[in-house]
């Protein structure tokens, strides 16, 4: 270290001036006030200048330079950081200083690092167009990387990649450009799911934004909120809230000068979306609810007054939340209320509005039949499932998911809600779904699951794994008789506590599926997906 | 025409052509029907379309005839009819009705020539009850110079088997009557199972004469294939999640559904196969496994 000291000096020097605008920006931001052009092209200029100063001076100390790019990274971190951002920093900065060989020669010449820098440019460009997420380390994101652009790959979306560090600084990239805070893991993962985000409730992202918040919307910062505490859970609920949200949005906006209201609101509504995705990952009813928008915003023309087009999507969002959910739960009761007889059990899981709804219409309509309905730790959802059909007046049994297979030979018929449907036939929903869908096909009890087609996705999944939510570990510490066994878990090293959202069902445990298109196998799925694309 | 004339005129049908299915028949008398209606508006018409229908299910319940009515109404009425005069509507729609009685008069044909090629030279084939579309197969088997026994079963209680080993006796083609009991004694001798169906619904399973369900679990245990063949027209929207869920119009007679009190004392005639049991459907619509059922239902109906 000796040697280098007289550099490190240097270094350190040559970085406060750099800092000290730097740290202007950074308070800017921190107000929360949106960043002009300028001084986000500024911001860009300097962190070039970082990266340059970085290679040319080799060796200067990691840590320096680490806390800098921390710090230019996540411009308001509260101090309460936990380890593991920390941690995200330093394999970042290793790959960015275990860069190729060539920069390793101190002191080159201007001209020569003109051109090495020119190079870098072509490359770095020929890179990103060929770029290719998930696989992509230290090195490809280099100069040296050779772009593999022959086949375009599909890209991995962010969610599904934590444990991958150059997608982290992607993603902490673009938060950033979008002046929406980043949010930090919390607690030690399982390692299957490492790939997944885990986040705490305690620590919500609006914590980190200032009152008023000029970038984000107010409303979206509530449902924001709303969806990071739990307070909005299920499908449709979360969906419809979205839309809520998205019309106030619209009603609030004010087309800026010399831009199209067709082009600047979509952009306008990428770090809002952001925002919830780290608030809560986005589920797939979301996703569609959020294209429609899109589509609908960029078909406005390009002559319609403003007024005139913010009312015609506002009746756009209300007629989707009409005919998808409202006018789509009425059909689906109507096909159900054909399965169900007189004298049927009727097995419920957890609280899906569309069965409650059907269950509730059905015993309007007179049927005779009974409920039990089972419900699972730590949600423990059923019991306003059980509420709310009580209320009705619906004779209802309540057990644990633990007590499935003593009670499934009463059970005639299984409803089960989704909360997506892949393009392969497999139904992602809550977890524990799967488990009762594998015993009741042991027990040659059929198994109806109702969804509606505003939930069916593209997407192909075969297992749990691949892409699931993990909630707040601490959800799972419970108190009994005075004592809370798990209340340290963080301190033995090699305990870690998983609570998964989300499982996937097989096809082959599925019976039927009722949807407001009408009832359809399983594997039919493909098909409405088929038609409906082609209806748009 | 009044609802008597229809029913008789249905009836006159099946005596003159005993080799026609009932679906075909009813499709006749409906159209039939159509021409001679006089109604004034499209609605009246529909509605007096539906009301034959209903009328044309109680004498005959078989599902085949549900399903064909309500395809056959489909089909007519799924052309534009902006036409102002009501008579050129009514053309158009019975131009429409000749088609589709066209095309399914000759779907029978095109099953069997589908189907016979996976009879193989030797073979042994078992088959349930009396089946015209199974006989055309058979039929056409033969004709290609293939050497096959077949087995039927006796398919009680009202003994059609025998009446289908009557007629492939006079094809030529060396038949064995088993008892209904004897399917699972006789399974492992077989290479593979063809039946017929009363009607085909949506999740791909078949709704047939009672004993096929019996057959296909045997065959399911015997890794034996297990074929069903028909025609298009049986397609029909109901879904049932077990025996039970089948509707009780089609698990019985008519004249029994009408004069019976207490149905829990009778005997269906029909029983529900469900898809996992079943390798192959043969339909004028080509080759479909059971999920590709659901396809196609949701392009007729949709």
């Amino acid at each position: 270290m000796a040697d280098s000291d007289g550099r490190q000096v240097v270094s350190i020097n040559h970085s406060t001036e750099e800092d000290v605008k730097l740290q202007e920006v950074v308070q800017a931001k921190c107000e929360g006030k949106e960043l002009t052009k300028e001084e986000k092209q500024r911001l860009r200029k300097e962190k070039k200048q970082h990266k340059k100063n970085k290679k040319d001076d080799r060796g200067p100390p990691e840590k320096e330079k680490e806390k800098e790019k921390a710090s230019v990274l996540a411009p308001s971190k509260p101090a309460t950081q936990s380890p593991a951002h920390k941690a995200a920093p330093v394999p970042v900065n290793a790959s960015a200083s275990e860069s190729p060989v060539a920069a390793e020669k101190p002191a080159k010449s201007k001209a020569e690092q003109r051109a090495e820098r020119r190079a870098r440019q072509d490359t770095e460009r020929a890179s990103k167009q060929g770029k290719k997420e998930g696989g992509q380390q230290s090195a490809s994101s280099k100069p040296k990387a050779t772009p593999n652009e022959l086949q375009p790959v599909k890209r991995l979306p962010e969610h599904i990649q934590v444990d991958d560090p150059a997608a982290l600084k992607k993603l902490a990239k673009k938060l950033e450009r979008q002046q929406v805070p980043l949010r930090s893991d919390y607690g030690y993962k399982v390692s299957l799911f490492s790939h997944l985000h885990q986040y705490s409730r305690k620590n919500p992202p609006t914590q980190q934004i200032s009152i008023p918040a000029t970038v984000i919307h107010p409303s979206i910062v509530r449902l924001g909120l709303q969806y990071s505490q739990g307070i909005i859970a299920g499908s449709n609920a979360r969906s419809v809230a979205l839309l809520h949200a998205f019309k106030q949005v619209i009603q609030d906006y004010s087309t800026p000068p010399n831009e199209e209201l067709s082009r600047d609101l979509v952009n306008k509504l990428s770090p809002y979306i952001s925002f919830l995705s780290q608030c809560r990952p986005l589920s797939a009813s979301m996703g569609n609810a959020i294209k429609y928008i899109k589509k609908e915003i960029s078909n406005i023309p390009s002559q319609c007054k403003e007024e005139e087009a913010k009312r015609r999507l506002q009746e756009c969002i209300d007629s989707y939340i009409n005919e998808k959910i409202i006018l789509a739960s009425e059909a689906i009761s109507k096909y159900a209320i054909e399965k169900i007889s007189d004298g049927d059990v009727i097995l419920v899981y957890g609280c899906s509005s569309l069965v409650n709804h059907i269950l509730c219409e059905a015993f309007e309509k007179q049927r005779k039949f009974r409920v039990i309905v089972v419900d699972s730790r730590p949600r423990l959802e059923g019991r306003e499932a059980l509420r709310r059909l009580v209320k009705k007046g619906i004779r209802c049994t309540y057990v644990l998911i633990s007590a499935l297979s003593y009670i499934l030979p009463e059970v005639s018929k299984v409803f089960l809600g989704a909360h997506a449907l892949l393009a392969n036939g497999y139904v992602m929903s809550r977890v524990g779904t799967s488990q009762i869908a594998l015993v009741a096909k042991a027990y040659n009890v059929p198994v109806l699951v109702c969804c509606e087609t505003y939930k069916f996705c593209e997407r192909v999944q075969t297992d749990s794994f691949e892409s699931n939510e993990l909630d707040d570990p601490d959800d799972l510490i419970v108190t009994r008789n005075g004592k809370t066994h798990l209340e340290n878990w963080q301190t033995v090293k090699s305990l870690g506590l998983l609570n998964l959202v989300y499982d996937v069902t097989p096809p082959d445990f599925v019976d039927l599926v009722i949807t407001d298109l009408g009832m359809i196998p399983c594997t039919s799925v493909p098909v409405v997906l088929r038609v409906k694309n082609v209806d748009q | 025409m009044n609802k008597n004339n229809l029913v008789e005129y249905f009836r006159a049908q099946i005596r003159e052509d005993p080799d026609v299915a009932s679906a075909v028949a009813a499709i006749r008398s409906l159209l039939e029907f159509l021409k001679r209606d006089q109604s004034e508006t499209i609605l009246g018409l529909r509605e007096n379309m539906t009301k034959a229908i209903h009328r044309l299910e109680e004498t005959d319940s078989s599902v085949a005839v549900s399903s064909g009515g309500e395809l056959f109404l489909r089909f007519i009425s799924l052309t534009s009819l902006e036409h102002p005069d009501l008579s050129q509507c009514k053309n158009v729609m019975i131009e429409r009705g000749e088609l589709f009685l066209k095309k399914i008069s000759l779907s029978r044909g095109k099953v069997g020539k589908l189907c016979h090629t996976f009879i193989k030279d030797g073979a042994k084939i078992l088959t349930h009850s009396s089946s015209r579309v199974v006989l055309k197969v058979l039929e056409n088997a033969a004709a290609d110079n293939k050497r096959f026994t077949v087995y039927v079963t006796e398919s009680q209680p009202d003994s059609a088997g025998k009446h289908m080993a009557q007629k492939l006796g006079k094809l030529n083609i060396p038949v064995m009557v088993v008892l209904d009991a004897a399917v699972g004694y006789i399974m492992e001798k077989v290479d593979l199972v063809i039946v017929g169906a009363e009607g085909v619904v949506e999740s791909g399973g078949v709704i047939n004469k009672i004993g096929t369900y019996q057959m296909a679990v045997c065959s399911k245990a015997h890794n034996k294939p297990f074929y069903v063949v028909s025609e298009s027209f049986k397609f029909v929207r109901l879904y049932p999640l077990n025996q039970q869920d089948v509707p009780d119009r089609f698990k019985y007679k008519a004249d029994i559904l009408k004069t019976v009190k207490d149905l829990n004392q009778e005997h269906p005639m029909i029983d529900y196969t469900p898809p996992s049991l079943i390798t192959l459907l043969f339909t004028d619509l080509g080759v479909l496994t059971p999920s590709a059922v659901s396809d196609e239902l949701i392009k007729l109906y949709l």
